[in-house]
């Protein structure tokens, strides 16, 4: 040491814990390293995407003739209500926080997070919720009906009467998960503001942690309002409050400001952090610097700031006054140009670059395409006159699931390629994982692109049967799902099977730049613990000659010998 | 760690960086995500009160002030009285920090009693129309947090007769007096919207 007053004791977090397990035990333990964090995340919630998975396949097995035989069309409303939340809390939220868990302090050189045991405590409430969740299959009269986003007055009935019934518990589950992902929140900005490394100024910070910075701020602002819409929706429900209910003087379309005032955002706090995925990996495999950094980072907090005055637009067909509906469908417009600034880079990084396709680049690759493909039908969505004429079609069903899976989950899955050596030591066999890329490319193309026709022609969402003249695009799209199903086998073989007994992982496969590829594969429980590289470039210095940080061989040396 | 192996000198200083001090941090940021849920309640309770035909229920013409009022000056004053605490605090006057704390204590627990007395004074319920729902969400969450407040500063009072217990920080003291603003810049706000906008 040759500072006089440093004690390296303060860098260590509250933990190890003594006596704690240092095997795969650990992992079902109340643990509060954010390596163990995060893989419990992205496990359990990888779990819930089998689940969600399921419970769409037979929504697509019901929708896979016209009349509706396969399920009671009571029963297909749970179902395809608990998808849509199960896919969102269960999955996705989760996942993402698990990314941030793992990639957060290893990337600014961290320690661990800024407050370990409410990192702990916010993963724990996971189970908690899923389990409420899962529970309401078993209750009288089923789970929650009233769709994902639960409007008043089909929520707010209670048909049977029954004080515990199915939308309170989902409500219920909902608080609780907001609850975990404020806990996740705090930490993830606390420490994005408070712990990098030294000469880590925010333009030399790797785009992920831009972008997750953005997307949990956006989780700050706008998860508090859904709380309270959902706080008075379950006084309606349960209390004989009259919030939204008309004829107690309350108004509906309250909660559905409510209601979106967070979840149109939310859809941005799932795709900015893929965002930073693409960031991320089409530098590192194109092998070239990333085109207008800077442009790219600030893009981030242009869409967390036009994020949050769009939501109106999920509304233009329920009563919304004209001069709202102008206003609303312009700033929905404006949204295009930060995230065109992003896709027009990440192009520019591309192009003329020698592209190793590996199963994250391939990823990463499809889930752009379906991206760009996702934003025109968004901007389509956006127009008033287009989408009072296909609102609430199959229309809407395709470009959200274009969104949400071809785009994001893709994105995710190439996440969990790119670190999967890093974080568990291990290579994953690159055979299995491109089997898995065709799958699912292929799966997820075949399953919503024809919906999109469906939709225009004008067939309705969230009904068990349909017209006939509609069957083919939803026999070619029940194919893709089943499909989307089998891709599920080659991904979790190469998963369990390469954790297991896969080759060995040197500390930089990839030949990646960043913090986290100077640590040893797995990192060590404190990461750098007190002897933190010094950064002096942005991560994404590929082809230039220049070291992202100081006595770069060092660490490079020292890792190799961990 | 410098290990003492040979290849690894490379006159290399190791980066230090001293993380300590965050919990601040985090509290600010989640008074901010807090106070959402608020102004979410105001926005909701505004667009009624503009909005609602009916805003009074059948039997009810408002709500009386006086008491309301004298509630407002003890919990708004009592901030104050939360400040002179810290200030003690960080004087070192250990003593003068706990009776001045205690004294904020009673104050709040004084706002929570008079809460409780005009409720029960009251002749609407909970499911009286939206203006009931309102009322009783609006000044039923801010009593909880009245609550939450005084449990803290009961924790912090615990805390402050452990040995040593500030030597490494004021541990926790300014968050809870921060929290204490923000409940009491809060009820400003919602004393504002019930009771002094159904005059006009």
């Amino acid at each position: 040491m040759t500072s006089t007053n440093f004690d390296p004791r303060i860098l260590k977090a509250p933990h190890p814990v003594p006596g704690a397990p240092d095997n795969w035990k650990r992992f079902l333990s109340f643990n509060t390293d954010a390596k163990v964090i995060g893989i419990q995340y992205i496990a359990t919630s990888l779990l819930f995407l089998l689940v969600g998975g399921l419970l769409a396949m037979i929504v697509r097995g019901e929708l896979i003739t016209p009349p509706a035989d396969l399920v009671d069309p009571t029963v297909y409303n749970g179902l395809y209500t608990m998808h849509g939340t199960v896919m969102l809390f269960l999955f996705l939220f989760p996942v993402l926080n698990g990314l941030n868990n793992l990639l957060i302090p290893t990337m600014i050189g961290a320690p661990d997070m800024a407050f370990p045991r409410l990192n702990a405590a916010a993963f724990w409430l996971v189970p908690v919720f899923a389990v409420l969740l899962m529970g309401s299959f078993f209750i009288p009269g089923g789970p929650a009906q009233a769709g994902w986003w639960s409007y008043p007055p089909i929520s707010i009935q209670n048909p049977l009467g029954h004080f515990i019934n199915g939308e309170q518990i989902w409500l219920l589950a909902v608080a609780l998960s907001g609850i975990s992902s404020i806990f996740g929140a705090i930490n993830f900005v606390t420490t994005i503001i408070r712990m990098r490394a030294p000469g880590m100024g925010f333009f030399k910070m790797p785009l992920y942690c831009w972008t997750a910075w953005g997307a949990q701020t956006i989780q700050l602002i706008g998860l508090p309002a859904l709380t309270g819409g959902a706080i008075m929706l379950l006084f309606d429900l349960s209390f004989g409050t009259s919030f939204f209910r008309p004829e107690g003087g309350g108004d509906p379309v309250l909660y559905q400001h409510f209601f979106w005032f967070y979840s149109h955002p939310a859809v941005y706090v799932m795709v900015l952090p893929v965002f930073g995925i693409f960031s991320e990996v089409f530098t590192c495999y194109a092998r070239k610097p990333l085109f207008g950094y800077k442009f790219v980072a600030l893009a981030s907090f242009g869409i967390v700031f036009l994020s949050l005055i769009v939501w109106v637009h999920h509304m233009f067909y329920t009563g919304t006054p004209n001069w709202m509906r102008i206003l609303f469908m312009f700033t929905t417009m404006t949204i295009a140009v930060p995230t065109g600034v992003k896709v027009f880079a990440w192009v520019a990084t591309l192009w003329g670059g020698k592209l190793r396709l590996t199963t994250p680049m391939l990823f990463c690759l499809g889930g752009l395409l379906n991206f760009i493909f996702a934003g025109i039908t968004g901007v389509m969505l956006g127009t008033v006159p287009i989408d009072i004429h296909v609102g609430n079609t199959y229309f809407v069903v395709a470009h959200f699931h274009y969104v949400i899976f071809n785009a994001i989950v893709l994105g995710v899955f190439a996440a969990v390629y790119h670190w999967f050596p890093k974080f568990t030591g291990h290579m994953y066999y690159e055979g299995l994982g491109k089997l898995h890329f065709v799958l699912t490319f292929v799966g997820c193309t075949l399953n919503w692109l024809p919906l999109h026709w469906a939709g225009l022609l004008g067939m309705p969402r969230r009904v068990a049967s349909y017209d006939p003249e509609f069957a083919i695009w939803n026999v070619i799209a029940s194919i893709g799902a089943f499909m989307l199903g089998v891709a599920a086998i080659p991904f979790i073989l190469n998963m369990v099977s390469s954790w297991a007994r896969g080759p060995k992982s040197p500390p930089n496969p990839w030949g990646a730049i960043g913090l986290e590829w100077l640590l040893p594969s797995p990192p060590p429980a404190e990461n750098f613990e007190d002897d933190v590289p010094t950064v002096i470039n942005n991560p994404y210095g590929y082809g230039l000659c220049q070291s992202q940080v100081v006595d770069e061989e060092y660490y490079i040396q020292r890792a190799k010998e961990a | 760690m410098t290990s003492s192996d040979s290849s690894l000198q490379l006159n290399h200083t190791p980066g230090q960086v001293k993380h300590s001090g965050h919990n601040l941090t985090g509290f600010v940021i989640f008074l901010c995500s807090e106070s959402i849920i608020f102004l979410a309640f105001f926005a909701g309770f505004s667009l009624f009160k503009l909005t609602s035909p009916e805003w009074l229920p059948p039997g009810v013409d408002g709500l009386d002030i006086k008491m309301p009022l004298i509630n407002t000056l003890v919990l708004v004053s009592s901030s104050f009285v939360a400040y002179v605490a810290e200030r003690y605090l960080h004087k070192g006057n250990l003593w003068g920090f706990r009776i001045v704390w205690l004294i904020t204590m009673l104050m709040g627990t004084y706002f929570v009693y008079g809460q409780y007395v005009e409720w029960s004074g009251l002749e609407f319920g909970l499911s009286s129309g939206v203006f009931g729902g309102t009322f009783y969400l609006l000044t039923g969450f801010h009593g909880l947090h009245v609550i939450t407040g005084i449990g803290l500063m009961g924790l912090m009072l615990y805390h402050s007769f452990r040995p040593g217990n500030y030597d490494k920080g004021e541990m926790g003291v300014t968050a809870v007096s921060l929290f204490w603003h923000f409940v009491d810049v809060i009820w400003i706000i919602l004393f504002v919207l019930i009771y002094v906008w159904q005059r006009y």
